[in-house]
């Protein structure tokens, strides 16, 4: 199966002398193309849903298969490249490096994949341009851009090794109404474009609901 | 790389501070080797020039032979065995001894080698020292404004300059050179202090215990000069000490950054990069900082020397002896930088999704 598929999975944190459940025996699929929203208070267990997701954090008990692959049996080795070749993070803070230009965190990327950063340059243009960073401002470092346009930077490095699954983190918290709507819009279209299996999480209602669709994630608990 | 030097270029500050230390103490480090390499030619280039393989101490009967010029003393019966002895190749009276010359212009502090016609440093004019004659450096020739034929007092003996040699050191003092039996006239020695010898086939363990001599090779023979051990043990533990500041200001300035670049690091894990990928990365940069500033420094260090030395300071650096220090730096620097940036490996890269899991 593509996509994203969590099933039945259970995440605890020890608390004391007792563990505490975050994830519930969470199950969801999303499949490729499709831009799933999941909302839910703070500490509901949104981050850590992302977490397992991306293999950062391995579930106590549930499967979770990311373009078809249980992650169950990876080494932390194979979990990374994993994450290098078919998942792609948008942070909630842009997590951009201040050394690289905009051009460069892209080309970054495909460094660390073995290709060299000049063979990647037409796909990190064409990315940038696809969300809209254009007129030399793909030449600037992090702190010459906007909030706006390092959130798009940030999507467009997660994009850059064609990932089967968007993991998508409060994009719009550091951003305001109209440029967090802006923001989840050209999500939305990237999903689309880019086939990817996308789910954000977000806690905002408003910029939920132009996903595809909703889940409502309470006390670790998904409905 | 691709990371690594674009760092470098972004907080070009601190990396050119860093730098700027790294230099400093290979500049620092470069000095002292041209140093070393100086004081050590400046105290003993008399021996370790002598075309010979070994040196023989000898000590009388009752006391055992130390590796010592000054408190060795080779008795006729021992020079005899040793002449005689099968499988040596050859065998020279040396005399060494500390004293004064004496010329029309100036007193200096020489030492007074007594060796053969063979043992004597390349001659630059006139003839090997005759008895009752002495050849000296060129150097001295000069500071003294003696040449070939002046007369000259050692000691209290006044010898007639038969040559001028190349420039050779024993002690510091300026060496010069004379036949073996003036040197005893001169010295009031009544034996040669050592023997040169080149060993050939002999059994020298079997010649020391009869002989109750002790035989080393000219270089193991450079201890036995007074003070030499002590003064450059002194220099190389300076140079350790060194090494090891530069390796721990290193990896201080790597566990800083590492530390600074936390999050970064995090980030980079979570999208896909390897721990050996990131550490790989860390190294280039350090390696990239530690080549500019070790071979600036040394650069530096060659340059003040030469300066240094045409100011009579003993100074001794080439090329190929300065890249000593640069590769022990870069090494250790290395060695300190991957001791700090192993904690790339334990970054965990969850923190990149913030803390509200």
């Amino acid at each position: 199966m593509n996509g994203l598929t969590l099933q039945d999975v259970v995440l605890t944190y020890p608390d004391g002398d007792r563990r505490l459940t975050t994830l519930d025996r969470v199950s969801l699929h999303a499949a490729p193309g499709t831009l799933t929203a999941v909302v839910g208070p703070s500490g509901s267990g949104k981050s850590s849903l992302l977490a397992v997701a991306a293999t950062l954090l391995r579930p106590d008990s549930g499967r979770v298969l990311v373009a078809g692959r249980d992650t169950a049996g990876l080494s932390p080795r194979q979990a990374t490249e994993l994450r290098r070749d078919r998942i792609g993070i948008v942070f909630q803070q842009p997590n951009l490096l201040a050394s690289l230009t905009a051009l460069e965190q892209l080309q970054a990327m495909a460094h660390l994949r073995g290709v060299s950063a000049k063979a990647g340059l037409p796909r990190a243009e064409r990315l940038l341009a696809s969300v809209g960073l254009t007129d030399g401002r793909q030449h600037r470092r992090p702190h010459q851009l906007s909030g706006g346009e390092r959130q798009r930077v940030n999507i467009a490095r997660a994009l850059f090794a064609e990932p089967a699954v968007l993991l998508v983190d409060e994009p719009t918290s550091a951003l305001d109404h109209d440029r967090g709507a802006r923001i989840v819009d050209l999500l939305a279209a990237v999903t689309r474009d880019h086939d990817t299996a996308t789910v954000m999480v977000t806690h905002d209602r408003g910029f939920a609901a132009r996903a595809d669709r909703t889940l409502e994630l309470t006390d670790g608990r998904l409905s | 790389m691709f990371i690594a030097l674009r760092e470098i270029s972004f907080a070009r500050g601190r990396f050119a501070l860093m730098g700027a230390v790294v230099m400093l103490i290979t500049t620092l480090v470069a000095f002292l080797y041209g140093l070393t390499g100086g004081l050590a030619a400046d105290a003993s280039s008399a021996v370790a020039r002598l075309p010979v393989g070994s040196i023989v101490f000898a000590a009388g009967q009752g006391s055992s032979p130390q590796v010592s010029f000054s408190n060795s003393s080779v008795g006729p019966a021992q020079l005899a065995a040793w002449q005689s002895a099968p499988g040596v190749g050859s065998v020279a009276a040396l005399g060494i001894a500390m004293s004064r010359l004496t010329s029309a212009d100036s007193t200096t502090s020489v030492s007074v080698l007594g060796v053969p016609a063979a043992l004597l440093p390349p001659l630059e004019s006139g003839s090997a020292p005759a008895a009752g004659q002495v050849a000296v450096g060129a150097g001295t020739a000069r500071a003294d404004g003696v040449s070939v034929g002046s007369r000259v007092t050692v000691g209290a003996r006044t010898l007639t300059v038969s040559g001028i040699t190349a420039d050779r050191s024993y002690g510091h003092a300026p060496s010069v050179w004379t036949t073996e039996p003036t040197w005893q006239q001169l010295s009031g020695a009544t034996a040669p202090s050592a023997l040169a010898v080149d060993p050939g086939t002999a059994d020298t363990t079997a010649l020391d215990r009869l002989q109750n001599t002790r035989t080393v090779g000219r270089a193991a023979a450079l201890a036995g000069i007074d003070g030499f051990s002590a003064e450059q043990g002194s220099l190389r533990m300076i140079q350790g000490f060194l090494f090891a500041v530069s390796a721990l200001v290193v990896g201080a300035f790597f566990t800083v950054w590492t530390v600074q670049r936390g999050t970064d690091i995090a980030v980079l894990k979570a999208v896909g990069a390897s721990s050996g990928y990131l550490v790989r990365d860390a190294l280039a940069q350090a390696l990239v900082l530690l080549l500019g500033g070790t071979i600036t420094g040394a650069a530096v260090g060659v340059a003040g020397g030469a300066l240094l030395s045409s100011g009579g300071l003993p100074f001794v650096l080439s090329g190929a002896t300065v890249a000593v220090p640069v590769l022990a730096m870069v090494v250790l620097g290395l060695a300190g930088a991957a001791l700090a940036v192993r904690r790339i490996t334990s970054a965990d890269p969850l923190t990149a999704l913030g803390a509200n899991r």
